[in-house]
């Protein structure tokens, strides 16, 4: 199952609270986030670590990044 | 993964604000004034005071360190390809949160780094600051849990992005065409105090080299007073906090070692003793930085990376500290000023309505 946040535009904190949310409501999976700042990549992918949660793919989108994690 | 931004690693923000924390009190050892080596806030509102937006003339100079902040970042962010020219989230709010916050941190008397500062230099007066800073932020996560946000910026022209650091630099040539004249209250269109913090600073090229070095390294970091509180209430994140930990006991070693470190309530510089006033003051900053994401500092680094909406709130306090000096809202080392109280609660009534009304989902 795999699920998608567009946080593209969001300051911070909301790519992160998104992010938490979406990791509480969903405990495992795939979860692909869009972000447009290289501090909501950082933060993003630095929440989803400390979730236990594997950060997978970090790659240039657009003029933003989209990022995918995943948890088992 | 790309290239690895070291300094936005816990060791990096740390190591940040631990420079931070050596070079402020160098700053004051240089000139500028107690406790105060580096006060976003309070230079901010020098600036208004050195373009004649307000006329208390023992806060008035074009404070150098400010301008290096929004060029590092702007370098910085040109450097490592992080310049993203965005706007457009709601900018009349982050405008108004800014005069508050602003207001806020006069009526205490510093920003939060100064707050850091001043606890760091002894003065306990700090220690109601920074609960209130606490408080204000902790009242705004309660918002952000609730869906509070300001809504989307877009992509958008590179010169919205390029504004706020050509102001910048435009502020800097004025420094250069219109410099400080011994004993002068004014030089061409600036006003310059000859008494009072406004006439205390360190050499010119001092504070602007330090202000580029800093600009740099807290665009890189992602240096965030406000962010490290935040985090810690809501995320119970300590990321961003092992930076403000570190500017404080850097500072503390330093004042330490340059015979500026004096403990107790009175006799402080520039700060009073009205325990609640230390508190409220803080508590509408923390509050209104909470709602707008970021503290005076980051406001302007992110401003130097392009965000047209954190010039806003730059844009803002400036205005804030002009209300401030003009309405008497301002605090002296005497007490708060005559509006002061008023100020704080009228803000604080605003940046509520703020919160309770603006909010949407997201996702």
């Amino acid at each position: 199952m795999s699920t998608r946040i567009d946080a593209r535009g969001l300051s911070c904190p909301q790519p992160v609270i998104l992010t938490m949310s979406k990791i509480r409501e969903m405990t495992k999976g795939r979860i692909e986030i869009l972000v447009d700042t290289d501090t909501s990549k950082e933060n993003v992918s630095r929440a989803a670590k400390s979730k236990g949660w594997d950060v997978q793919i970090v790659e240039p989108d657009g003029s933003g990044y989209r990022i995918v994690i995943q948890k088992d | 993964m790309g290239m690895k931004n070291v300094l936005a690693s816990r060791w990096g923000v740390i190591g940040v604000g631990a420079v931070i924390g050596i070079l402020a009190p160098i700053l004051q050892k240089l000139g500028n004034p107690g406790n105060m080596g580096i006060c976003v806030a309070c230079f901010e509102r020098d600036i208004a005071g050195s373009l004649g937006l307000h006329r208390a003339d023992i806060v008035q100079y074009m404070r150098p360190e400010i301008i290096g902040f929004v060029l590092g970042s702007f370098a910085a962010a040109l450097i490592f390809r992080e310049f993203r020219p965005r706007a457009g989230s709601a900018p009349i709010v982050r405008f108004v949160l800014g005069v508050f916050a602003m207001i806020g941190a006069l009526v205490f008397l510093g920003c939060p780094w100064r707050a850091m500062l001043r606890l760091a230099g002894g003065d306990l007066n700090a220690v109601l600051g920074i609960a209130g800073l606490v408080f204000g932020i902790w009242i705004g996560t309660l918002f952000l849990k609730n869906g509070y946000n300001l809504g989307r910026s877009q992509k958008t022209y590179p010169s919205v992005g390029l504004l706020m650091p050509l102001i910048a630099f435009g502020f800097l040539l004025l420094v250069f065409i219109y410099p400080q004249i011994q004993g002068e209250p004014a030089s061409g269109v600036l006003f310059y105090s000859v008494k009072g913090p406004g006439s205390m600073h360190a050499p010119l090229l001092v504070s602007l080299g330090i202000g580029l070095v800093v600009g740099v390294l807290a665009q890189q970091s992602r240096f965030c007073t406000m962010g490290a509180i935040r985090d810690l209430t809501l995320f119970g994140q300590t990321h961003l906090l092992g930076g403000l930990v570190a500017l404080v006991l850097a500072a503390f070693v330093t004042n330490l070692v340059l015979g500026q470190f004096n403990p107790g309530f009175t006799g402080q510089p520039v700060a009073h003793t009205l325990h609640f006033w230390n508190f409220a003051g803080m508590t509408l900053a923390g509050l209104a930085f909470a709602l707008a994401g970021g503290c005076p500092g980051r406001q302007l680094f992110l401003s130097g990376e392009g965000d047209g909406d954190a010039a806003v709130f730059v844009i803002g306090m400036v205005a804030g500290a002009a209300f401030a000096h003009n309405f008497g809202l301002a605090s002296s080392p005497a007490g708060i000023g005559t509006h002061g109280a008023a100020a704080v609660a009228i803000g604080i009534i605003v940046c509520l309505f703020i919160g309770f009304t603006m909010r949407t989902k997201l996702a």
